[in-house]
């Protein structure tokens, strides 16, 4: 059981890394990724959307979907959860813990479109997690993320520094730069976890 | 000619991946044979034209406030039945593609057209758009997998031409393709996602360049017309 957890987390966070090796949320990973502080704070968005929608959509799944033998709406069904759970952490945020609600201002809404989001709830599906392991596959799988996006932001603070062809200003240069991170992370591809 | 000026708008002006720089993650991971990218852009493209077409249909009765909630719902609709439809007729496909099928719906490219342009044109002009943006997309798509596999693996065509019995399409992906040079000549990181971010990152650079050259051009021949006026209005002045 343990080992089965631990096995989960460190794939999650270095083997199989959502936006190096799975290329899942890819989109707020080239938006966001300007600066640290901002990079950090969708970072900690994420690990805390994907937590709780990897547990809802679990209960929602084992209970209700899959019971009434409606697992073909798996999709529509996830995608509306996470839709509401992004607007309801939004309005809890904004009421409790206002600093919080600021420092992530734009970013919370848009989680709702992060694909890593949806991917991490169908791929615990598809991977027959039991609530556990779907939990611990959310939460570090936002690690995962937040960890990519927090070390390419700080690599992309030091691009505008580099002499680079200027046909390749802006998105161009960040995907190269990309690349490399990703034949960083390639590193980990050979561990065995048990 | 509407639709000419909409096809290349959707193919090169406008291009969904290489202008509007929406929907990444699946151009990135599943370019890896051109069975895959071929039927990932065919499924982008008949989800967006139908989600087009059905927001237009509505725009008029949408509520402003709950719009975006809206388009999630019709796009899920679309996109559960379009897996349900690959698994049941495109196995192969269904599961090369995996779990990108249905992350279809946060795919930004149609919820950013219905947002952009559906919400304020006809069913008829929505129409054409789906099909333009749907086919600009496939061709990077197309693009990005000729790149990938003709050098990571010495192949085209991987899963969609089999040569062994005549040239022939294979719908199931069981296809070998034509193999160029020898597999192992191949740099074979380019079908690892290095290579992904790799490829799109050279290509995007290709594309600034092309744009800013034809921008240029125009400059220079509306200058040349400018200054060609100004001094036929200086002769008729004499």
């Amino acid at each position: 059981m343990l080992s089965s957890i631990l096995a989960i987390s460190l794939g999650a966070i270095l083997t199989n890394n959502f936006i190096f090796s799975q290329f899942l949320g890819i989109c707020p990973f080239l938006g966001c990724s300007s600066k640290v502080d901002t990079a950090t704070g969708m970072g900690l968005a994420v690990v805390f959307v994907m937590g709780l929608a990897s547990a809802i959509c679990w209960v929602i799944d084992t209970y209700i979907l899959i019971p009434l033998g409606l697992a073909f709406l798996e999709t529509l069904a996830f995608i509306l959860v996470i839709a509401s759970l992004v607007q309801f952490v939004e309005m809890f945020l904004k009421k409790s813990v206002p600093s919080l609600y600021e420092a992530l201002g734009i970013y919370l809404p848009l989680i709702t479109t992060n694909c890593a989001v949806l991917g991490v709830v169908l791929l615990n599906v598809q991977n027959n997690y039991n609530f556990l392991e779907s939990v611990v596959y959310g939460i570090t799988g936002g690690i995962g993320f937040m960890l990519a996006i927090v070390l390419f932001a700080s690599v992309r603070e030091r691009i505008q520094f580099a002499d680079y062809p200027e046909n390749f200003e802006g998105f161009p240069i960040c995907l190269v730069s990309a690349a490399l991170v990703a034949l960083a992370f390639m590193g980990f591809s050979g561990m065995q976890i048990f | 000619m509407y639709f000419r000026t909409k096809l290349k708008e959707g193919v090169i002006t406008n291009n969904p991946i290489l202008v509007q720089q929406l929907g990444m993650c699946a151009t990135m991971a599943i370019t890896t044979t051109l069975f895959n990218g071929v039927g990932m852009g065919l499924s982008v493209l008949i989800i967006l034209t139908c989600c087009n077409v059905c927001v237009a249909a509505i725009r008029k009765i949408i509520p402003e406030e709950i719009r975006l909630a809206i388009f999630v719902v019709v796009i899920a609709g679309f996109v559960t039945i379009v897996d349900l439809l690959l698994q049941a007729f495109i196995p192969a496909l269904s599961s090369a593609l995996g779990v990108f099928i249905p992350l279809i719906v946060v795919n930004c490219i149609i919820i950013g057209r219905a947002e952009a342009f559906c919400q304020k044109n006809t069913v008829g002009a929505s129409f054409v758009d789906g099909i333009t943006q749907g086919l600009g997309y496939t061709c990077v798509l197309i693009l990005m997998c000729l790149i990938r596999e003709l050098l990571g693996s010495g192949r085209f065509g991987g899963g969609l031409i089999d040569i062994t019995n005549g040239f022939r399409f294979t719908m199931d992906g069981t296809g070998a393709g034509i193999q160029l040079f020898p597999s192992d000549y191949g740099a074979s990181i380019l079908n690892l996602p290095f290579g992904g971010f790799l490829t799109l990152g050279v290509i995007f650079g290709t594309m600034q360049y092309a744009l800013k050259k034809s921008a240029k051009k125009k400059e220079a021949a509306e200058q040349a017309a400018a200054a060609a006026a100004a001094a036929a209005a200086k002769e008729v002045d004499e």
